[in-house]
């Protein structure tokens, strides 16, 4: 079984909002001092997957991150959970911002890698919250996709998929090779173990330049993208807090049912 | 490519007719008309489905293309993905609406690729630029710590999915007059290749969440599964439903069902009371639409305080027993 998984480096989504900022002249987000960038939360979530389908049938698994140089550091994370090799695909030619783009580059970067079974990525990116370069990848391959995965199987040559709902689930059968993006419900992503990071340290990684896979026309007019931004800005959810007092707990309580009681009425 | 012209509204079902996302889209597609021209078009596929086409039209199309096939039940994806490339190719379509859904979150990327169309996903507002000649989309991003506002391109269609209850209503009048035009024969059906097996409803406890005046939820404050048996008793007396934010759904103490947020339910009640939730801000875009939020956490810096209109600085172990007490008191 041959296992690609895309990961994506990110600005932490952990960030408390008073250290997150806005270039709204440049319309780009302003990366906070000392706070380095982490893996995707739902790719973390994929290389999962991706392990435990490896220890059920066997395979190798591959780690694929378009970004910055520095995406090397999601790739080596990838490595010591477990992972067995690691590509970054970076050039300065590519505008990161846009996953429509990404998905083509990713598609030129799995034409050079040949052999796959399955392809693999969390449902959505937490920085931009798209979740499209999966299925987009799927029609640029003309391979079958399912999204928001919460319990994948695989055998023999296909693969059964268990989809996360809004009410309920739906499992979803493939032919290999296919592509599945994965979601939070399928639970955590392990800890790197010390000796995972020791060797994850020494592995070489290659960059993949767009001359290397053939994308130096990523940015022509097939790929009309997701069109101008023409802002970004940072929103206001304030509301003016009304603190309930009392010494103890009982007077607190009765404070609160009084004003959720009055509030019901209130409303129409 | 110059001269697109009209709207393609991607209908889906609900409980009683149309879903509610769709008739939304069909309130927000007449908007839309001065800069995309046309008419607006309402697409339904499934088994039997000529018998919503005339609610399509009360609610806003000028045209119901109705697919009758069952097959398009067993590769649902596949089979909407074929009907919207071609239907939108055949008719020049110049923007293509969907919800958000279960569905629209996978067909809209899809679509997009093969139409090559720019693509927008989880707008909160969607709008037109007369003088631009744009359409002009709203999104939460990075989150909901960010917002981001789009503008389409001339001359290349626009697929766009809107998150559910982000537009304001939506008018259904008896008296508007549409085609209705069976497209079944005239869809040439495209390779299938991912096979749907079953779906199963998980059914939400008590309350259904998006529909509810009151929501009690609880946060990664909680602590455990147990804790969260304090959260029901306070939903069951309020007579609301039982929500929570990521944390409890990821440590497995909830369902995946309930959960409030960006990743998972997005729902305006009239009172929100959030019980131990920090107030990530992924969180806090899945309520802003709550006409009053109450906060209970120990943490009197809490994020969750900002957002709120009242709150209670208090440890919810303490604080909760003595609530339902009072609770059960008024109930007798």
């Amino acid at each position: 079984m041959e296992i690609i998984v895309l990961v994506k480096e990110v600005l932490d989504p952990d960030l408390p909002p008073s250290k997150f900022s806005v270039d709204t002249k440049n319309n780009r987000v302003i990366p906070p001092e000392g706070i380095p960038p982490v893996i995707s939360p739902y790719d973390a979530v994929a290389i999962e997957a991706a392990l435990r389908i490896k220890e059920e049938a066997g395979g190798r698994i591959t780690v694929v991150s378009l970004g910055n140089p520095s995406a090397e550091a999601v790739v080596r994370k990838a490595l010591a959970m477990g992972a067995d090799a690691g590509i970054v695909v970076s050039d300065p030619s590519f505008d990161l911002e846009d996953s429509y783009l990404a998905a083509h580059i990713l598609t030129q970067t799995i034409r050079k890698i040949g052999k796959y079974d399955l392809i693999l990525c969390g449902r959505q990116a937490v920085d931009w919250d798209r979740g499209v370069t999966g299925p987009i990848m799927a029609e640029y391959l003309a391979v079958p996709v399912a999204t928001l995965a919460r319990a994948i199987k695989v055998s023999d040559r296909s693969v059964r998929v268990e989809r996360v709902l809004a009410d309920g689930h739906e499992t979803l059968e493939m032919d290999l090779p296919a592509i599945i993006t994965v979601s939070n419900e399928f639970g955590q992503a392990r800890i790197p173990s010390a000796w995972g990071v020791i060797k994850a340290v020494k592995e070489e990684i290659p960059v993949w330049s767009a001359k290397d896979i053939g994308a130096e026309d990523a940015q022509n007019k097939d790929n009309p993208g997701e069109g101008r931004l023409r802002r970004l800005y940072i929103p206001s959810y304030e509301r003016k807090c009304e603190f309930l007092t009392g010494e103890r707990p009982e007077e607190l309580a009765a404070a609160l049912v009084k004003k959720i009681y009055s509030r019901e009425t209130a409303s129409p | 490519m110059a001269d697109l012209k009209g709207i393609l509204v991607v209908g889906e079902l609900g409980k009683e007719g149309l879903a509610s996302i769709t008739r939304e889209l069909l309130g927000v597609a007449r908007e839309l008309l001065d800069v995309a021209e046309g008419e607006v078009n309402l697409m339904l596929i499934g088994e039997d489905v000529s018998s919503y086409a005339e609610e399509g039209i009360a609610f806003g199309a000028d045209k119901v293309y109705v697919v009758n096939d069952v097959s398009a039940q067993e590769f649902p994806c596949d089979f909407y993905t074929h009907a919207v490339d071609q239907f939108c190719r055949k008719a020049g379509i110049s923007l293509c609406l969907m919800g958000h859904t279960d569905l629209g979150r996978e067909l809209a990327p899809r679509a997009a690729a093969r139409l090559r169309g720019c693509i927008c996903m989880d707008c909160v507002e969607i709008r037109s630029d007369v003088k631009e000649k744009e359409f002009v989309q709203l999104r939460p991003v990075f989150g909901g710590k960010a917002m981001a506002e789009t503008a389409s391109q001339r001359g290349v269609i626009q697929i766009v999915t809107v998150r559910h209850k982000s537009m304001s209503g939506f008018v259904h009048r008896s008296d508007r007059r549409g085609d209705i035009i069976d497209w079944s024969d005239q869809l040439q059906k495209g390779p299938v290749r991912t096979r749907l097996i079953e779906r199963k409803t998980e059914e939400q406890e008590g309350v259904n969440i998006e529909n509810a005046p009151i929501i009690v939820a609880g946060g990664g404050g909680i602590g455990g599964k147990e804790g969260f048996e304090l959260i029901r008793e306070l939903g069951r007396l309020l007579k609301g439903a039982v929500g929570a934010s990521r944390v409890p759904v990821d440590e497995g103490w909830v369902h995946h069902n309930i959960e409030i947020g960006q990743t998972g339910k997005i729902v305006s009640p009239d009172i929100y009371v959030a019980v131990a939730i920090s107030g990530a801000t992924q969180h806090i875009t899945g309520i802003l639409g709550s006409k009053c939020i109450v906060a209970v956490n120990k943490d009197p810096d809490a994020n969750i305080f900002k957002v709120s209109d009242v709150g209670v600085v208090a440890d919810y172990k303490e604080l909760l027993p003595y609530v339902i007490e009072h609770l059960r008191g008024a109930s007798k």
